[in-house]
């Protein structure tokens, strides 16, 4: 497993989400209300839109495409829509407010 | 303390009245509900397509186990009510339990009728009546090959039909020389038998069963002429018989059913019945709509409201079997007095038989195109007089002339013609939605398939499919929130806002008890409007509830790349600006440059993290090309070069784009002037559309060119530019301040009426009174793009949090 760092916790506003890019590979980080991180990958199973851009409710996010509707838990897709979005750990240092990205060995590309 | 009504059958029938119950007065009885099958109430009805394999035994049901709990139902299951004491007013359970009751109601439905045959009760016979039945069929269906169907009716073909989709031989025994005697005539079931047979099906008519052999299984039966049939399995499907054994115990008068009278009250007082069990003036019903006609007599008197009582129902059949049409209702065979109208096309397949009697429509057997069935139903309900158009009755809908109805020609659409081209949802599935999933109302179509969940285009067609499939009576109306978070309308939550002075959306939502604590896409951006339009001082924007395009001042595209549109005022330009314009599309290699339809310049396919810096490199205000706002003022040349000008078009067009531009609207808001009415800048099909006269303007509303062409409607004539501004401004704030979010000023005056705005823009005291409203709410914009470049909190949330090339193990 890969662990990278990709900043702090403060960078991500309630609600909101950033980029973080790996390699190929893009994956969002949202934070919740009340401060709880999520990382799913970056890429509505609908047509690819980026649910980065999403408006975020409770767990869930809206992709800015079509409205689907995605749980920010599990990556699933809710009813009518069906699909999953593949879902990332993070692991964030309550001291100082890093917060790692944790990458299962064989999903990044390494050039 | 609340009165206790008790309901003896956890069915269709019975559950419907308590549902119709708790609408009228939800919080009058503690109500307990009995039934002897496991399952919460299902609809029974289904189960021929569960068989038939399209649909699954979970799709059928109806009220979901915490139905029961929502409505503070007591629930009992697996068990069956053994006795009524009507003296003490309580009931015995089979489990030993007694149960007082002020109120009581016997839905206890029918069993099916077993023939009296010897070896009748051997393994393998069945009827078809329940989920068990289904499943008995489902099993046996994976071992053996060879089923009978007893009884040409109705259920029989319908279970015949389902015994073949599970790949078994079936062969229908049918006591009668032709099937489905009691809804269609020799000429209709000839033409069903063909086609059943083509798809499979072999029949054997006019046989009465004598008995039913088999050493410990059924393996076949024999006849009274003597013939044999083998079987692996025997469905009995031979009708049905009220269940009547407790009633009939407890002293309730019998006939063929429990007797009822209009107000489906027994002899016993506060004993009610109603449903498959109930005799009604000598009818006992098998179909599901006059069952619920009938709870509805027994909620309302429950309820304590007027009634005029329950007076029998005149019953339709539709043949629920893939590929076959079927519809009957009323009286199908010619009786003294009558005549009919018929229509056979053996090459179509199509049989249409109308029967009429003292010029009123007593009946009607379809075969084959079942379309005029909704209209020739209700002719037989209501008794309307034909008197002289009997022909068109039957040939006028489809043979051309009169107009045809939504659900008629919804009708002829084939299964998988697409309704929404939005979200690509057919005809097909949204009669599937309603058939498997309960849906009965726009609203749960567009939760169940999409449908009408994007652009509402077809909404008015999703109607028209639910009217076909359910009949209009069939169809819910209900009270549409501004989303599925709420059932509050527009209003309701403008006037609370305003009430009870909430300044953000979580107190919003959390004051008029969303459904979900913090929204969904719909009502996050629509209160984040309206909390914007009432409190323009104190309300902050919530970025974090805008759509991505308004949040990051760009257009999203399908690739997540953006497009950027500078401001061009009035479709103008210069030379010095078009140079700078080339110059960044040049810098930042913009894939493509492109003229817009509303008279500027869109840079499209930008990569998120170069919009600040582009935007920096152009230093031109933002065209806003995204928002909802005010997008374009489109203009002619005007007298300023045109032969035909009347008035300086572009000048008017500028000064208007700079007064109202980054004002928020309910949605996108377009305008246009035309320098003379030959109308070049296209003025009336914008939101507000301006044409110069000689010596003034017309000022036209609520056009659109977009999603539904409407030609805008004349609001008034103006002498002076000064009018023109102030009319403009009046009338946007009025659009803002009665818009529906996302409601654009087309559909918005469909709705209010333009005599509506013409009263509220016509004295000049109320114009001033809007304008010095919307000029508040300009004062406080700012050009969004400026803001972000200059804001290093804003512009950092265009860049990726962190960015890795290439990966490296730590």
């Amino acid at each position: 497993m890969n662990r990278i760092h990709i900043g702090k916790e403060t960078d991500i506003a309630e609600k909101r989400a950033r980029v973080v890019r790996v390699g190929e590979l893009e994956i969002a980080v949202f934070k919740l209300t009340g401060g709880e991180l999520k990382a799913i990958e970056n890429r509505c199973p609908h047509k690819g839109g980026k649910l980065s851009e999403g408006i975020v409710c409770d767990h869930h996010v809206f992709c800015p495409l079509h409205d689907w509707k995605i749980s920010l838990q599990n990556g699933l897709v809710q009813a009518p829509d069906e699909g999953c979005v593949t879902t990332y750990q993070l692991e964030i240092d309550g001291q100082s407010g890093d917060v790692w990205l944790h990458l299962p060995q064989g999903q990044t590309i390494a050039s | 303390m609340k009165k206790k009504l008790v309901l003896v059958g956890n069915g269709m029938a019975g559950v419907n009245c308590i549902e119709q119950l708790l609408k009228l007065a939800p919080n009058l009885y503690d109500i307990t509900i009995i039934g002897s099958e496991p399952h919460p109430n299902y609809n029974r009805i289904l189960l021929s397509s569960v068989l038939a394999g399209d649909a699954d035994m979970k799709d059928i049901v109806i009220n979901e186990w915490s139905w029961y709990e929502e409505n503070r139902i007591t629930l009992h299951t697996g068990r069956t009510v053994t006795s009524i004491d009507s003296d003490r007013k309580q009931i015995g359970i089979d489990n030993g339990l007694k149960l007082p009751y002020d109120e009581l109601i016997i839905a206890t439905g029918s069993s099916a009728f077993i023939l009296p045959v010897p070896g009748a009760d051997k393994p393998g016979v069945i009827a078809f009546r329940d989920i068990k039945d289904c499943e008995t069929m489902m099993e046996t269906a994976k071992i053996y090959r060879k089923a009978v169907v007893i009884g040409g009716g109705l259920l029989g073909l319908e279970a015949a039909r389902g015994l073949l989709n599970l790949n078994m031989e079936v062969t229908v025994v049918h006591k009668h020389p032709y099937i489905m005697e009691r809804q269609l005539d020799q000429t209709a079931s000839t033409m069903l038998r063909s086609e059943l047979e083509q798809q499979g099906m072999k029949f054997l008519l006019s046989k009465n069963t004598e008995r039913i052999y088999g050493k410990k299984r059924v393996a076949g039966l024999r006849f009274t002429d003597g013939t044999e049939e083998e079987a692996d399995l025997i469905v009995m499907a031979v009708g049905i018989r009220p269940n009547v054994a407790l009633a009939r115990q407890a002293g309730i008068t019998i006939n063929q059913g429990i007797v009822v009278n209009d107000f489906l009250e027994t002899n016993l007082p506060n004993v009610y019945a109603v449903g498959e069990c109930v005799e009604h003036r000598g009818v006992a019903y098998g179909l599901v709509a006059p069952l619920y006609e009938q709870g509805a007599v027994i909620a309302k008197r429950l309820a304590g409201l007027e009634t005029d009582g329950y007076h029998g129902s005149v019953v339709s059949t539709k043949l629920k079997v893939s590929g076959v049409d079927v519809f009957s209702a009323g009286v199908y065979n010619d009786r003294p007095g009558s005549r009919s109208v018929r229509v056979q096309d053996d090459f179509g397949g199509v049989y249409k038989k109308v029967v009429i009697s003292d010029g009123k429509v007593i009946g009607a057997v379809l075969f084959g195109d079942i379309s005029d069935s909704s209209s020739l139903f209700k002719m037989i309900r209501t008794g309307e007089d034909v008197t002289g158009r009997e022909k068109e009755v039957l040939l006028g809908a489809s043979g051309g002339g009169a107009q045809k109805s939504g659900a008629a020609l919804v009708a002829g659409m084939p299964d998988d013609e697409i309704v929404c081209g939005c979200n690509g949802v057919s005809k097909g599935a949204i009669v599937n939605a309603v058939n498997e999933k309960g849906c009965s109302s726009v609203n749960e179509i567009k939760a169940c398939t999409k449908a009408g969940g994007s652009c509402g285009g077809c909404k008015p067609l999703v109607g028209d499919v639910l009217t076909y499939v359910l009949g209009a009576d069939g169809v819910k109306t209900v009270k549409e929130g501004i989303c599925g978070c709420t059932t509050l309308g527009r209003d309701e939550v403008v006037e609370a806002i305003k009430n009870m002075h909430l300044t953000a959306s979580k107190e919003v939502m959390n004051v008029l008890g969303w459904s979900n604590t913090e929204g969904c896409s719909k009502c996050r951006p629509a209160l984040n409007y309206y909390l914007g339009l009432l409190w323009p001082d104190e309300h902050e924007d919530e970025r974090e509830s805008r759509f991505v395009n308004e949040r990051n001042h760009a257009n999203i595209q399908k690739d997540g790349t953006y497009s950027v549109v500078p401001r061009m005022y009035g479709g103008v330009t210069t030379p010095a600006d078009l140079q700078k314009i080339a110059n960044v599309a040049l810098k930042y290699e913009v894939p493509l440059v492109k003229m817009t339809g509303g008279q500027r310049i869109d840079l499209l396919g930008v990569k998120k993290e170069d919009l600040p810096k582009m935007w920096a490199d152009l230093d031109m205000p933002s065209g806003y090309a995204y928002g909802k706002t005010l997008r374009t003022v489109k203009t002619c040349v005007g007298e300023t070069f045109c032969r035909f000008g009347t008035q300086d078009a572009m000048g008017m067009g500028i000064k208007m784009e700079k007064k109202f531009e980054r004002l928020a609207t309910p949605a996108k808001f377009k305008m246009a002037v035309s320098g003379c009415p030959r109308n070049c800048a296209e003025a009336t099909i914008k939101d507000f559309g301006v044409v110069a006269i000689d010596g003034g303007w017309e000022l036209h509303i609520s056009g659109n060119g977009g999603t539904k062409l409407r030609g805008s409607d004349l609001l008034t004539k103006v002498k002076t530019e000064d009018e023109v501004m102030e009319w403009c401004g009046a009338f946007i704030q009025y659009y803002r301040e009665t818009g529906k979010y996302n409601e654009r000023t087309s559909e918005w005056l469909e709705r209010i009426g333009l005599d509506t705005v013409k009263d509220a823009l016509k004295n000049q005291e109320d114009r001033l009174a809007l304008v010095s409203r919307v000029e508040h709410s300009l004062s406080l914009t700012k050009d969004p793009w400026k803001e972000i470049i200059e804001q290093d909190e804003l512009k950092k949330t265009f860049s990726p949090m962190s960015e890795e090339i290439s990966m490296s193990a730590r």
